[in-house]
């Protein structure tokens, strides 16, 4: 039992904190990204942190079953915007991806990479434990990944397209279907992937045919990752110092408030900043994975192992392709990247999660939020 | 519900399925730390292992160090005065690598400069064929409204490069075109073969012909740097450091750059050559070769109008006459030969009468005086230029005789000069013919010879200098550069008494009953002394030689040396198609009395510059226009000389 008043010990003080703390680097890094300057990235980035933040603790206090009983509803919803976007596009003539909501443009389909944990987790939770070996356990969860899966390649958006697939692929994995599933699906994918390749649209196959061999076309469009790969690299151990980046000064990085962010900032801040932005993940991810496996319902814990898996595709994803790693396909580094939409995706994430952390924590009242 | 019996499975409960999530979540984790440390390692190894190497990648992309075209070294007359400077120069290139919209750029240039539509072409024309890097100039000399007005728009134009510099400025224009050459942007060739940053530098410019190019390591000097940060996009954020030019080395020249100056414009509509040697060291004064190119124009790239104005004159302006014009001598050639048989004893006295011609074999050999000129002794073979003296006196002599002196004389000979070529014709004897024509030398062969024709090809260069070895009889080297160790010419081993009679039968020449009475020097207590020539270009039954069409018209020829007695100065001058030596010896004249009184020879030009239509540059530029305007308006052609005035 705390001694600290329970509305004050019931917000989650050290979430808010790391945060917090993350966002506010992200501010740091972006007002040197525009030259020692609060417009036009860091003041409006710490803006939407701080109301996306209340929006988080909003969920937070949401009832788990409540967001259970969104779950399909919701679904169903970010599905028929992806259809919306999808003809809207069509209409104009074009790919469209969003929906213009005025302070940002909405994504649709960064919400779909939450809406289809939601949906997975709730109907694993619906399926008896002994049913989930069956065919009946697999086919719908692929119908649920399917849809929207289709729906973002079209737009065409490789990069959100996989981490709405892993997304849902961790849910089925942690749900317990068989292992052999995983193994022959990994080993069809494998034996599948040149014919994939092949039905990629020319900029896609370029991005991962220049991912293999960048410095073969260093000003083409392996641009991005060669001048990504000599700003990490230039910064050392320690960093050019704050506002000393030349890469991101002198503009030789491209996108370097947005998916580069994460090189702009390794110029100035070295191995160290590197290191310490990843121990920031470390400790969101640690706490996240610690509430799914507190989580007292099924629906709790696939959401929140779930969504944990969405948070470290951003993350994964960005520094593999930021180093070098992986071809560049448009993912933003969560907390740091300048943009409205994914920060509100990963804000919904540490809400729901949290609030099954606060339902995880009433079920037993004796354990601390932050194992 | 119904299980399939077959079913060999452990069926799954609400507790081992609480199990597997616990031991699957913890494995996803597991990899999740596992991917998390693969990242930190990664980044490790870029930002230590790696961190020279991309430091280095950053620091060449942050800095870009621009070259300062040095200055090129003057090269000046044997008085100091410039004939090639330098001087302040606004310019404009484009790069066209970093050339975004082309057409948009150019109209946008043409608009500021006012850029005529044939420099357009020249522009469209030079981006086409230009590799990448290669600067493309655009304009030079402009003002400094249009340099501010480009300065200002340089985000909208990428690729253009507004420079303040310097360029290569010839004050005496195209008098000294052949002989300085013209200085250009190097070719891609060039710069593949140094792989010189230097040579595609906008503004940058090496010797392309004539001395720019013989001296290009001495005059180049070394490029100046300046070190700035530039953005991405190639925008100068701010300077860091800047390393002065080294000018190049100036080059002393023997020339006289005002005589030079003056015999090219003396030379006036005629295609000729001047040239004048100092008697005492052999440096050449002048080396005139006209008409000619301006180096000026050529130095900034010249236009097509242009090019095919020059390269279709029947002229040549663009040959070097004095180094690779070869023309027959004439009778330029009787002084030495007379010299030759002085020297192989043969008596000035001896005489032989001249009827008008002489047989040789079973052709009848004339003299140029079909009258015939009477009693002819070896002054007056030389002063009235009597064929049939020669004619006799060489078939007793022996071409051998002829060829040796020739040769001593500089006939025939290559000079170490600093000059990418020279023609150096043939002095031709019995061996010579053998071996190119695989014939018996015949005595018609030596007939032809002693009045130079024939075989007998030399440069005017030869010729003068063979006036200023017969002058001295000394052994005189042409000199193109003030060399202080420059070595005095050793003597020829002829005798005072030779060197005299050979002075003053060519002092008489024009001084007294000679074939050149207009040549005489208007400059009290100077004589000159001289010996025309007359070059028959085809045989006479396709014409008189002296009128008619200007390509079967004579050579005009004419060497000389004043004063007579004491000889300071040499001079040759060969015509093209004048005529005769009556185009060439008052060309001499002038060019012999402006080294010794500027007012008059000025006062002689001037009027003649009048009725010619002005100045080089005047006639040039009228040239240019009549070229370019639709209406083709054919040149004047030259007049021929007055009759009855030209003398063998």
């Amino acid at each position: 039992m705390s001694v600290i008043p329970a509305p004050v010990a019931g917000l989650p003080w050290r979430i808010m904190a790391l945060t917090s703390a993350l966002a506010c680097f992200a501010g740091v890094v972006l007002y040197s990204a525009a030259g020692g300057s609060m417009t036009p990235w860091a003041g409006m980035h710490l803006i939407r942190f701080v109301i996306f933040l209340v929006m988080a603790l909003v969920i937070s206090r949401f009832d788990e079953d409540f967001i259970k009983s969104l779950s399909f509803p919701g679904y169903a919803g970010v599905a028929l915007l992806l259809l919306f976007v999808e003809v809207v596009g069509q209409v104009k003539g074009g790919s469209q991806r969003w929906i213009s909501l005025g302070a940002f443009n909405l994504q649709p389909s960064e919400l779909m990479k939450i809406a289809i944990v939601l949906a997975l987790a709730r109907f694993y939770a619906m399926l008896p434990a002994g049913e989930t070996t069956r065919f009946a356990a697999v086919w719908p969860a692929l119908v649920l990944i399917g849809i929207p899966s289709a729906l973002v390649l079209l737009q065409p958006d490789l990069g959100t397209t996989l981490a709405i697939v892993a997304s849902g692929v961790i849910v089925m994995f942690i749900a317990g279907l068989p292992l052999r599933y995983f193994l022959g699906a990994a080993g069809a994918g494998a034996a599948a992937a040149p014919i994939l390749f092949s039905m990629l649209h020319d900029y896609q196959q370029k991005r991962i045919l220049i991912f293999l061999t960048p410095e073969a076309d260093p000003l083409g469009s392996g641009y991005h990752i060669v001048q990504s790969k000599i700003a990490i690299g230039s910064g050392g151990l320690f960093g050019k110092g704050f506002l000393n980046g030349t890469q991101s000064h002198l503009q030789y990085l491209p996108e370097g408030h947005t998916d580069f962010v994460f090189a702009t900032m390794a110029e100035e801040w070295g191995l160290f900043g590197g290191l310490m932005l990843l121990l920031g993940f470390f400790l969101l991810l640690r706490w996240a994975t610690g509430v799914a496996l507190r989580a007292q319902t099924k629906f709790g814990r696939y959401t929140a192992a779930g969504l944990t898996m969405t948070i470290f595709f951003y993350v994964a994803i960005n520094l593999m392709m930021v180093m070098g790693l992986a071809p560049v396909v448009g993912i933003p580094l969560p907390f740091m990247s300048y943009g409205g939409s994914s920060m509100m995706t990963i804000m919904i994430c540490i809400g729901i999660i949290l609030s099954i952390d606060r339902k995880a924590r009433r079920g037993h009242s004796g354990m601390s939020g932050l194992s | 519900m119904k299980r399939r019996t077959k079913r060999t499975r452990p069926i799954l409960t609400e507790g081992t399925q609480s199990l597997s999530f616990t031991r699957r979540t913890m494995l996803v984790g597991g990899a999740q730390i596992g991917i998390g440390a693969l990242l930190a390692a990664r980044m490790a190894y870029i930002s230590i292992a790696d961190n020279e190497h991309y430091r280095m990648l950053s620091e060449s992309n942050r800095l870009n160090m621009t070259l300062i075209p040095p200055r090129r070294g003057w090269v000046i007359d044997r008085y100091g005065a410039a004939i090639a400077n330098n001087r302040v120069d606004l310019r404009v290139d484009i790069i066209p690598e970093r050339l975004k919209r082309p057409e948009q750029t150019l109209a946008t240039l043409q608009n500021i400069l006012a850029l005529e539509p044939e420099e357009m072409e020249r522009i469209r024309g030079e981006l086409d064929r230009a590799t990448s890097f290669q600067p493309v100039q655009v304009a030079d000399g402009i003002s400094e409204q249009a340099f501010a007005a480009i300065s200002v728009r340089l985000p909208e134009l990428p690729g253009v490069s507004p420079l303040r510099g310097f360029t290569r400025n010839y004050p005496s224009g195209a008098a000294v075109g052949h002989l300085m050459g013209y200085v250009g942007i190097a070719s891609a060739e060039e710069y593949k073969e140094s792989k010189d940053p230097l040579l595609i530098t906008p503004g940058f410019k090496i010797g392309k012909d004539g001395l720019e190019k013989q001296f290009e390591q001495q005059l180049r000097g070394k490029p100046g740097a300046k070190r700035v940060e530039v953005t991405a996009r190639g925008k100068v954020v701010r300077e860091l450091t800047t390393t002065p030019d080294v000018p190049g080395h100036p080059i002393h020249l023997t020339l006289n750059a005002d005589l030079q100056a003056y015999a090219a414009r003396r030379l006036g509509r005629e295609s000729g050559s001047v040239v004048v040697i100092d008697c005492l060291t052999g440096d050449l004064l002048t080396m005139a070769s006209m008409p000619s190119f301006d180096p000026n124009s050529f130095s900034n790239g010249i236009g097509h109008d242009e090019w095919n104005l020059l390269s279709n004159d029947d002229h040549v302006p663009l040959r070097n006459k004095v180094l690779k014009g070869l023309y027959p001598p004439g009778s330029t050639v009787k002084p030495m030969v007379a010299m030759s048989f002085l020297e192989a004893g043969l008596s000035p006295d001896e005489s032989v009468t001249c009827n008008g011609g002489l047989r040789v074999g079973n052709r009848v050999f004339h003299c140029w005086q079909r009258r015939g000129h009477g009693r002819v002794d070896m002054a007056k073979g030389i002063y009235q230029s009597c064929d049939v003296y020669f004619y006799y006196f060489a078939q007793k002599m022996g071409m051998n005789v002829i060829a040796a002196m020739a040769k001593r004389l500089g006939l025939g000979q290559e000079f170490p000069l600093p000059v990418s070529s020279q023609f150096y014709g043939t002095v031709p004897d019995p061996e010579w013919k053998m071996k190119k024509y695989k014939q018996a030398w015949q005595p018609y062969d030596t007939v032809n010879a002693t009045i130079g024709q024939g075989y007998m090809l030399f440069n005017p260069l030869q010729l003068a200098v063979m006036a200023s070895r017969l002058a001295t009889g000394k052994k005189l080297m042409p000199h193109l550069l003030m060399d202080p160790k420059r070595k005095a010419a050793e003597t020829l081993g002829f005798t005072d008494e030779h060197i005299s009679y050979v002075r003053a039968a060519m002092s008489e020449v024009v001084n007294g009953r000679g074939t050149a009475g207009r040549a005489r020097i208007p400059v009290d207590n100077v004589l000159l002394a001289g010996k025309t020539g007359t070059a028959q270009v085809v045989s006479l039954d396709r014409g008189s030689g002296k009128g008619g069409l200007w390509k079967y018209r004579d050579h005009g020829l004419f060497i000389c040396f004043a004063p007579f007695d004491n000889p300071r100065f040499a001079c040759s001058v060969v015509i093209e198609h004048g005529g005769g030596s009556g185009a060439a010896y008052p060309i001499a004249r002038d060019v012999m009395t402006f080294l010794y009184d500027r007012q008059k020879a000025m006062d002689v030009l001037l009027p003649l510059e009048a009725a010619w239509g002005g100045t080089v540059e005047q006639r040039m530029a009228s040239a240019m226009a009549r070229f370019k305007s639709p209406v083709a308006t054919p040149a004047p052609d030259t007049p021929p000389p007055p009759p009855g005035d030209n003398p063998r």
